[in-house]
C-alpha cells in the first residue's frame, strides 16, 4: 500500500489492525523526505535514527498485545520551536540557538509521545516564528510545493509544506497572528489554530505569550481533530492553560449542524483581497448556504487596520520581553572577540539575531518604554479588548464567521522580503483571532489559475473547536481538494 | 537653615526570603549550602520554552506579613516583568508586582526615646530573587555565576518615608526581623543574606516659595544585607547630604539633582555614585503574560488572619494591663514568642505574675542565655517552674534554692520534688536548730554584732549571709533574720 496517501487515522487504524507495521509508516515518510525535501526544504533536522527505534518499538509493542495509543506509528513533524529532549536541536530557525538542544520536551511532544506517534524530524519557520513566509529562517528558505518559487507562507511554513507535499500526514504549528492558518491557506492544507489555553505553551519557546497558541497541520479535518485530540487539556505547568477538559473532537465530527448561521463581516471583504482569492471564498460560503445555512451579515468594527496595528504592538512588546534571555551568558550563541560584558551582550545580540527578529525587539522595547507604555502598549491592551467584544457580540448571532484566511494566494520568493509592512498586511484577517483568544481554521477551498491554493478561514468562539471542526468537515466533504497531489510529488517543481 | 538644621526623611526597601521549601516559581529546593548550580531546573534557568507557576505557599506567607503589618489586601494583585540585563539574572528580567501589590497601606511601631512611633507601610509585594555573581579573584577578566538563589521568594516591604535617623532606621529594620521570625514568614538570616536593606534618604530643607517642603536629592543605596552596615550607611549618607547642602545650598536639591543608586563600601565606611539621574533604568515593566493575576479568596485571607499571633507590642500591652507587670518585663517576655507563651502558660499555673516573671526572666533566660538555645529546646515545662514556685511560696524552700531546684532539673530532667528530697534542699524553719547557728554565728562576728547594736542596722546583711552559709542555703531567710534581731535586741 502506498502509504504517502494515507491519512493519520488511516495508519493508526492499519497499524492497530496488523496491515502496516510502525516500520513500514517510518520507512515511507523518512523516504519522501529524502526525496523532496532537497527541493522542498521543509526541515530543519531529522532524527531518522530515533524514529526507527521507536517504531521498531511500537512493532514489538502491538505484536506483544499492548496498548497503543491514538496516534500509534503516525509519523509527525514538529516546529523546530517546540522543546525535544531527543538529541535534535530545537533552534527556533534562528542562529542564536543553532545547536541549542533542550534539556526537555515540550507539554506536546510528550503527549506525542503519551499517543506513540513517530517525530521523524523538525520543521523550518521564520526566525523566532516572526514572518508570513518563512524567509526570515536564519537557515534556509522553506518552497511551496505546489510551485516551488512561491513561499509555503509562514511562520509555520516547514510544518505545511511538509504536510502538504505529503512527508508526513500530520504536523504540529504555532499560530501568534497567523502562523498556522496562513501557511495552511497557501499550502492547501487544513491548520486550526485552537482557543488561547486549549494547548499548553510548557516548551514552546514563547515569541508572544499571551498570543502564541500550538494547533495542527493535516490534509483532513478528521486528522486535525486527532491531533488536537492528543494535545489538547490542561497542564498545571502553564497557568494560562485552560481547566476544562477537551471533548472528544471526534464523537460527532461527520455530523453536520444543522440551522448553521454563518457570519460575514464586511471588513474581510475590503480592498486587498484578491479578486480570485474572494470569488474562492465566496463560491465556498454559497455551498454551506445551499446545504441549508443561513449567512448573515456581521460588523466587526475593530477587526481593520487597528487590529493589525495592535496586535504588531502587543506582540513585539512582549516579544522585546521574551528574547532578552538571548545575551550569550548561559546558553546558545556567545560572539567572541567581545571587550567586555555590555560589548558581549550587544555583539552576541547583534550577530544572533535576524533582521526581522531585532526590527521586532526594536518596535516592542519602544512601546514599553517609559513615557510610551500609556500611548502604545495600554492602548493595544484596551483595543484588544474591543477587539474581543466585537467578536462576542458577533458570536451572539451566529455559530461562525467565515472570510479568506489570506487576501492573496502564495507569493514569489523574495516578493516581499523588503517591504516588512506589506508582509505585516497579509496578517489581516488572522491577528484578529488571536487578540481575541478565539479558535480558527484554515480549510482548502480551491485554487487560483496559476495552480496555487487558496484558504477559507472559520473562526469560531472560544472553547467551540468541536463544533468549529465539524464546520469544516461539512465543507471538505463536499470538495476533493484534499485529494489533490502537488506537483513537486510528482517530480515536478 | 544651617546643615544641622536639615531633618533626615528616610524610606527602607527591605527586601527578605520566604520560609518556603521550594522557589516561587518552580519546584527546586530554597537551599543555602548546596553545591552551586545543583538546585536548578528549566523554568528558574530561564530557558527557552519554560513557563512559572505560582508557589501558593510563597504567597501565603506574604499575605500572612502583610496582614501583620496592618496592609489591605486588594482583590487583584498582578505579575509584572522587571527588565534589566545581568547575568545573575537569566531570563533579563525579573518577575515582580509593579502597580497591583498584594498588601498595601500598614505600618509598623517602632520603639524610640520617650515612647513609639508609627513607620507607615506603602506596600508589601513578593517578586523572584537573583543567582549571584561572583568576581574571580585577582581581577580576572571572567565571572561565575551560582544560580541556586535565582527564583528564591522575596518578600519586599516598603515603608512611608517616615524614618529621620540611623537609630531609628535601625530600630524599624530589627522590628521587621523580628516580626517576620516571629509570624514564621522568613528567617531572616544575615549572614545567608535572607534580609536585605535599599533605604532611600534625603533631608528636608524647608518650605520653598510655593509652601511646599523642599529636599536634598534622593540617594538610594543598594544591597545592604546586616544591621550594622544600613545603620552606618545611612548615618554616613546623612552626614554627607548636610556637607554637601553646606558646600552649594542652591544646587544640592531634588529638583536640580533628582535620584542617584549609591553603593556601599564596609570597608571605608563610604557610599559611592554608582548611577545618576540620567543613568537612570528604564524597566519597561508590563504585566506578566505567563501568570494570572492574583485574586485571593476572601475567606483564604479572613483563614490566615486568624494564623496571625497575637503582636509583640500588643503582647506586650495585654501583659502590662492583665498580669500588671513592668514595662521592662512585659518588653523582655514578649520579645521571643515561645518565651511569651511559656510566660503565660505558667502565669496560669501560678498567683503570683510578677513572681512568674521572675523565675522566667531571672532563671529560665539565664539557663537559656547560658546554653545559647531556644525555650522549647530544654527539659523544663512551666509546670516544673510552678512547682518550684509554689514550693519557695509555702516556705518548703528558699528562693535561692529555687533557682538551683531549676537548674538541676534542666540538667537531670528529674521533677522538683525528687530533687529536692533526694538533695536534701528542703528549707529549715526549725527555731531550735536555728538558734543555734544565730548565736554561733554571733559569737564569730563579733565586729559587725557591735555595728548593728550602734545603730548600723544595715550590718545584719552580713550575718544573715554567714547564717546562710552555715545553714547550707537551707535556712528560712525570714525565721534567721527574726532571730537574729531578737538575739541582738534589735
Amino acid at each position: 500500500m502506498d502509504a504517502t496517501i494515507l491519512t493519520a487515522r488511516q495508519i493508526r487504524d492499519a497499524f492497530r489492525s496488523g496491515d502496516l507495521s510502525a516500520a513500514e509508516a517510518t520507512e515511507v515518510s523518512l523516504a519522501a523526505i529524502e526525496r523532496l525535501d532537497p527541493v522542498v526544504k521543509a526541515f530543519l533536522s531529522l532524527d531518522p535514527a530515533g524514529a526507527r527505534r521507536r517504531a521498531a518499538r511500537l512493532d514489538r509493542r502491538r505484536a506483544q498485545g499492548g496498548p497503543l495509543g491514538m496516534l500509534a506509528g503516525v509519523p509527525v513533524a514538529v516546529k523546530d520551536n517546540m522543546c525535544t529532549d531527543d538529541g535534535q536541536a530545537t533552534t527556533c530557525a534562528s542562529r542564536i540557538l543553532e545547536g541549542w538542544k533542550a534539556p526537555y520536551n515540550a507539554h506536546v511532544v510528550e503527549r506525542l509521545l503519551a499517543e506513540d506517534a513517530v517525530i521523524v524530524g523538525k520543521t523550518n519557520l521564520d526566525e523566532f516564528a516572526m514572518g508570513s513566509s518563512t524567509e526570515n529562517s536564519g537557515f534556509f528558505t522553506t518552497r511551496n510545493p505546489w510551485h516551488t518559487g512561491y513561499v509555503p507562507g509562514g511562520s509555520s511554513g516547514g510544518s505545511a509544506a511538509a504536510v502538504a507535499s505529503r512527508m508526513v500526514p500530520v504536523a504540529l504549528g504555532s499560530d501568534t497572528g497567523g502562523s498556522i492558518r496562513q501557511p495552511a491557506a497557501l499550502c492547501g492544507v487544513v491548520g486550526m489554530k485552537p482557543t488561547y489555553g486549549r494547548v499548553s505553551r510548557y516548551g514552546l519557546v514563547a515569541f508572544a505569550s499571551s498570543l502564541d497558541q500550538i494547533g495542527p497541520f493535516a490534509r483532513t479535518v478528521e486528522d486535525a481533530a486527532l491531533l488536537l485530540q492528543a494535545i489538547a487539556g490542561h497542564d498545571p505547568r502553564d497557568s494560562t492553560s485552560a481547566p476544562e477538559p477537551a471533548p472528544d473532537y471526534l464523537a460527532a465530527l461527520q455530523e453536520p449542524i444543522e440551522g448553521l448561521r454563518i457570519g460575514l463581516p464586511k471588513e474581510f471583504f475590503g480592498e486587498g483581497l484578491d479578486p480570485e482569492v474572494e470569488q474562492m471564498v465566496r463560491e465556498a460560503i454559497g455551498a454551506y448556504e445551499a446545504a441549508g445555512a443561513r449567512v448573515v451579515e456581521i460588523d466587526l468594527p475593530h477587526v481593520t487596520d487597528i487590529a493589525i496595528a495592535t496586535y504588531y504592538i502587543v506582540a513585539t512588546s512582549e516579544a522585546s520581553s521574551n528574547l532578552a534571555r538571548y545575551d550569550g551568558v548561559h546558553y546558545g550563541y556567545r560572539s567572541s572577540g567581545h571587550t567586555d560584558m555590555i560589548d558581549m551582550y550587544m555583539r552576541t545580540r547583534a550577530e544572533g539575531f535576524g533582521e526581522e527578529v531585532k526590527r521586532r525587539i526594536m518596535l516592542g522595547t519602544y512601546a514599553l518604554s517609559a513615557g510610551y507604555y500609556d500611548a502604545y502598549y495600554k492602548k493595544a491592551l484596551q483595543v484588544r479588548r474591543l477587539i474581543r467584544q466585537d467578536f462576542e457580540a458577533a458570536f451572539r448571532r451566529v455559530d461562525c464567521i467565515m472570510g479568506p484566511t489570506s487576501p492573496t494566494a502564495a507569493f514569489r520568493v523574495g516578493e516581499r522580503a523588503s517591504d516588512p509592512l506589506a508582509m505585516y498586511l497579509s496578517d489581516v484577517y488572522t491577528v484578529s483571532a488571536n487578540l481575541a483568544a478565539i479558535a480558527g481554521i484554515s480549510v482548502p477551498c480551491g485554487f487560483t489559475a496559476a495552480g496555487l491554493p487558496v484558504g477559507l478561514q472559520i473562526l469560531s468562539d472560544v472553547f467551540t473547536e468541536d463544533r468549529l471542526l465539524r464546520i469544516a468537515r461539512m465543507h471538505e466533504c463536499r470538495t476533493d481538494w484534499a485529494a489533490r497531489v502537488p506537483p513537486v510529488c510528482e517530480g515536478a517543481s | 537653615m544651617t546643615p544641622d538644621d536639615l531633618v533626615p526623611t528616610i524610606g527602607l526597601e527591605v527586601h527578605m526570603h520566604l520560609a518556603t521549601r521550594t522557589k516561587l516559581f518552580c519546584g527546586c529546593r530554597v537551599e543555602y549550602d548546596a553545591r552551586p548550580n545543583s538546585r536548578c531546573c528549566p523554568v528558574c534557568l530561564g530557558m527557552p520554552g519554560v513557563l512559572p507557576v505560582m508557589n501558593e505557599k510563597a504567597v501565603e506567607l506574604a499575605v500572612r506579613m502583610a496582614l501583620a503589618l496592618g496592609c489591605t489586601i486588594p482583590d487583584l494583585a498582578k505579575w509584572d516583568r522587571k527588565h534589566y540585563y545581568y547575568p545573575d539574572l537569566p531570563k533579563n528580567y525579573q518577575i515582580s508586582e509593579y502597580d497591583q501589590p498584594l498588601g498595601v497601606g500598614g505600618h509598623m511601631d517602632i520603639p524610640v526615646e520617650g515612647g513609639t512611633k508609627r513607620i507607615g507601610i506603602i506596600r508589601v509585594h513578593l517578586e523572584e530573587d537573583a543567582g549571584k555573581l561572583m568576581h574571580a579573584e585577582g581581577g580576572g577578566n571572567t565571572s561565575v555565576v551560582d544560580l541556586n538563589r535565582t527564583g528564591t521568594p522575596l518578600l519586599e516591604i516598603v515603608s512611608q518615608p517616615d524614618l529621620s535617623s540611623a537609630e531609628e532606621v535601625r530600630a524599624y529594620s530589627t522590628a521587621l526581623r523580628q516580626l517576620a521570625v516571629y509570624l514564621g514568614v522568613g528567617q531572616c538570616n544575615m549572614q545567608l543574606g535572607q534580609m536585605r536593606f535599599e533605604p532611600n534618604i534625603s533631608l528636608r530643607i524647608g518650605t520653598g516659595p510655593d509652601g511646599k517642603p523642599r529636599y536634598t536629592p534622593i540617594a538610594e543605596i543598594k544591597n545592604l544585607n546586616s544591621f550594622r552596615s544600613v545603620e552606618r550607611a545611612v548615618a554616613f549618607e546623612i552626614a554627607r547630604h548636610r556637607e554637601e547642602y553646606a558646600a552649594d545650598p542652591e544646587g544640592y536639591t531634588l529638583e536640580r539633582r533628582g535620584k542617584e543608586t549609591r553603593g556601599w563600601n564596609d570597608e571605608e565606611g563610604v557610599t559611592f555614585l554608582q548611577r545618576s539621574k540620567e543613568e537612570a533604568h528604564d524597566y519597561r515593566y508590563f504585566p506578566e503574560p505567563d501568570l494570572v493575576p492574583l485574586v485571593p479568596d476572601r475567606q483564604w485571607v479572613e483563614a490566615i488572619r486568624r494564623t496571625v499571633p497575637e503582636l509583640p507590642e500588643a503582647r506586650q500591652r495585654r501583659f502590662m494591663a492583665d498580669y500588671g507587670l513592668p514595662e521592662y518585663d512585659a518588653h523582655v517576655l514578649t520579645a521571643d514568642r515561645e518565651v511569651a507563651d511559656f510566660f503565660e502558660a505558667l502565669a496560669a499555673l501560678t498567683k503570683d505574675a510578677k513572681a512568674a516573671s521572675n523565675w522566667v526572666m531571672q532563671d529560665v533566660m539565664r539557663i537559656l542565655n547560658e546554653l545559647k538555645v531556644g525555650i522549647t529546646e530544654i527539659r523544663i515545662e512551666p509546670g516544673d517552674v510552678a512547682a518550684v514556685s509554689d514550693m519557695v511560696y509555702s516556705e518548703k524552700i528558699n528562693r535561692a534554692t529555687g533557682s538551683q531546684v531549676l537548674q538541676i532539673i534542666v540538667d537531670t530532667g528529674k521533677s522538683a520534688e525528687e530533687i529536692v528530697s533526694e538533695e536534701n534542699l528542703a528549707q529549715t524553719s526549725d527555731a531550735g536548730t536555728l538558734e543555734a547557728i544565730v548565736e554561733k554565728v554571733i559569737a564569730d562576728n563579733p565586729g559587725p554584732a557591735a555595728d548593728y547594736r550602734g545603730g548600723k542596722k544595715a550590718a545584719i546583711g552580713r550575718l544573715m549571709g554567714e547564717a546562710m552559709k552555715a545553714s547550707g542555703g537551707k535556712a528560712n531567710p525570714q525565721v534567721v533574720r527574726s532571730l537574729l534581731e531578737e538575739k541582738l535586741g534589735g
